[in-house]
């Protein structure tokens, strides 16, 4: 690992100013991620500012209201999945939360953290593989190499890479918002759905944030849909592993038919992927397994398989169509 | 025999905790210009060793360390604690889980510049008085729940925290919540049938 300067910064201004705005710094919270990727080499951080002394402030604090809810960005994961409010009122958050990872992980990783991890794609992790998501323009080893694990949505020539997490498939789906402040310009407000950018030519550029700026935390929306929502996520073992496919839905219910529908699924795309066509196709429907099946194909439809993942797409289908029969059977 | 192997590491690390200070010296030789405005002084060198304190099952511990140094490398290589175990050092098996204030972490990827000001409990603090024997401990005999024992220092501190967490009500909710502790002599059976029993201990203590 390559050295780096350690500082601690007691509240989350204290963190920014400590940051600047050169590339060189990164904030570290549960080191999850980050702590991995510096042995690995792949990030190189010249000097880390610890964040978690601000914990200790209103970013570690949860606040659910009327009008909906409040995560502080250094939340651990393990205390939101267990919130009582979040359980009850946004089911979907408090299971995305909970199938990720490991109690241990949990307890360490941040909330905010956990939107910015990496990929898993295991060229991206080992430096001796061409990459253009680690080093631009190197070429990318996944694109004929083994990519099971790689994106079906969002794909571009230079970066077929999924984003793991499942935390914000459940934001997506709800329409959350992250606040974040900066040392130029101030804080500002940035919808969940546009904070992760899709490949394109540079996959090196992950999320719209800027050099050095926080997230200070995250406003979930209260909406009838909220209580009707679940996490499906399947895996190749059944705990303690990444996604292969997974859905994050939530459904407004007149009787049988679709009020509103929000979906949002994992493992198979290059950023958390609002399905934006399988909601529309819901609006109005009763909702039955046909309507499910028929919002799976739409979701789906853009669908780029690259030979060993070619199997996600019915997979996924097969998520979101089990994911919103069940949220229909769910008692609220 | 704890202390003694302490001090062998802090001497030898604190050798270069002195070349550390000295550097913090240099700028007095700015003075020297008489300028109102002394140059900036030289970036610390990141690699110089800083010198924290952990405390661990109960006792203070002074280290000099690089801080890239992992609260794991830290127990096992600086602290003479070698109970914690290095299974990938990539937060992938557990074999490094410790409690920290209580809450079960991986040692692995947390930097031990990190850790202090914390308490940290390692299998070696987990007896009590006299060296009886936890009652997760002892279950884990009991039951037979390892075989080459790699994976069993990870296994018990998380078992006595999944059980002080309330996460071991059921067979499945054991299995679910110990699943970030990986066993590749696959004692999974034996470890769950441990867990229960202990569980009833404690919880009966
Ligand atoms: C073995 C393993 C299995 C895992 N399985 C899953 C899984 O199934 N599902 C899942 O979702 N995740 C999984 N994870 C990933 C894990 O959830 C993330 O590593 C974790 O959430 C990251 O949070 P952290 O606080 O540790 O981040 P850190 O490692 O501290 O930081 C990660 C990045 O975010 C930046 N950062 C941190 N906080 C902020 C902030 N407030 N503002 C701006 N930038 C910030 C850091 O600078 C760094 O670049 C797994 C990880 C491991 C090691
Ligand atoms: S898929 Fe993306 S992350 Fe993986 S090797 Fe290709 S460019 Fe790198
Ligand atoms: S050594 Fe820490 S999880 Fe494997
Ligand atoms: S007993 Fe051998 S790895 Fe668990």
């Amino acid at each position: 690992m390559r050295p780096f300067q350690y500082e601690r910064a007691d509240t989350l201004e204290g963190a920014v100013k400590a940051a600047g705005t050169g590339g060189a710094t990164q904030f570290i919270a549960g080191g999850t991620t980050l702590s991995d990727l510096m042995k690995l080499d792949v990030m190189r951080p010249e000097r880390l500012v610890d964040v978690n002394p601000a914990a200790g402030g209103p970013a570690g604090r949860i606040e659910a209201t009327k009008s909906g809810l409040r995560l502080g960005a250094m939340v651990r994961m393990a205390e939101a999945a267990e919130h009582p409010a979040v359980k009850t009122d946004y089911p979907v958050i408090a299971q995305a939360l909970q199938l990720a990872a490991s109690q241990q992980i949990r307890n360490m990783a941040s909330l905010g953290g956990n939107l910015l991890q990496r990929t898993r794609c295991e060229y991206f992790r080992q430096v001796s593989w061409p990459c253009n998501k680690r080093e631009p323009g190197s070429g990318c080893a996944a694109m004929d190499g083994v990519n099971r694990l790689h994106a079906v949505l969002g794909t571009s020539d230079a970066c077929i890479a999924s984003y793991p997490g499942d935390f914000a498939q459940a934001l997506v789906a709800l329409d959350a918002v992250v606040e974040t402040v900066r040392e130029k310009g101030g804080a500002r407000r940035i919808a969940l759905s546009d904070l992760h950018r899709p490949p394109g030519d540079t996959p090196q550029v992950e999320t719209v944030l800027e050099p050095g700026e926080l997230i200070t935390a995250i406003t979930v929306p209260a909406g009838p849909w909220t209580r009707r929502s679940l996490y499906l996520k399947i895996r190749d073992r059944d705990s303690y592993a990444f996604a292969l496919a997974s859905a994050a839905v939530a459904l407004d219910l007149d009787g049988e038919v679709v009020r509103e529908a929000r979906i949002a699924l994992g493992g198979i795309a290059t950023v958390p992927w609002r399905a934006r066509e399988a909601e529309a196709a819901l609006r109005g429907k009763t909702m039955d397994e046909a309507a499910a099946t028929a919002a799976a194909e739409a979701a789906l439809a853009g669908a780029q398989p690259r030979g060993d993942n070619a199997f996600k797409v019915p997979l996924a289908k097969q998520t979101i169509v089990r994911a919103l029969m069940d949220a229909k059977r769910m008692e609220t | 025999m704890n202390s003694k192997r302490d001090h062998g590491g802090l001497d030898r690390r604190g050798f270069l905790g002195v070349g550390a200070g000295t550097a913090a010296t240099l700028p007095l030789l700015s003075s020297l210009a008489g300028a109102a405005t002394p140059p900036p002084a030289p970036p610390p060198d990141p690699r110089a060793a800083t010198n924290v304190t952990l405390r661990i099952n109960g006792q203070d511990h002074r280290l000099a360390i690089d801080p890239r140094t992992s609260l794991l490398d830290a127990l096992r290589d600086h602290a003479g604690l070698t109970g914690a175990k290095k299974g990938c050092d990539h937060g992938q098996c557990g074999a490094c889980t410790v409690l920290v204030d209580g809450t079960r972490v991986l040692s692995c990827l947390t930097f031990a510049v990190m850790a202090q000001g914390r308490e940290i409990t390692t299998i070696e603090g987990l007896a009590g008085p006299g060296g009886a024997l936890h009652p997760m401990q002892q279950a884990f005999i009991d039951h037979d729940a390892f075989q080459c024992g790699y994976c069993t220092p990870g296994q018990i501190m998380s078992a006595v925290a999944c059980v002080q967490e309330g996460h071991a009500q059921s067979d499945a909710d054991i299995r679910e919540y110990m699943s970030g502790n990986l066993c590749r002599c696959a004692a999974y059976p034996n470890i769950v049938a441990a867990v229960r029993q202990a569980k009833s201990e404690m919880e009966g203590a």
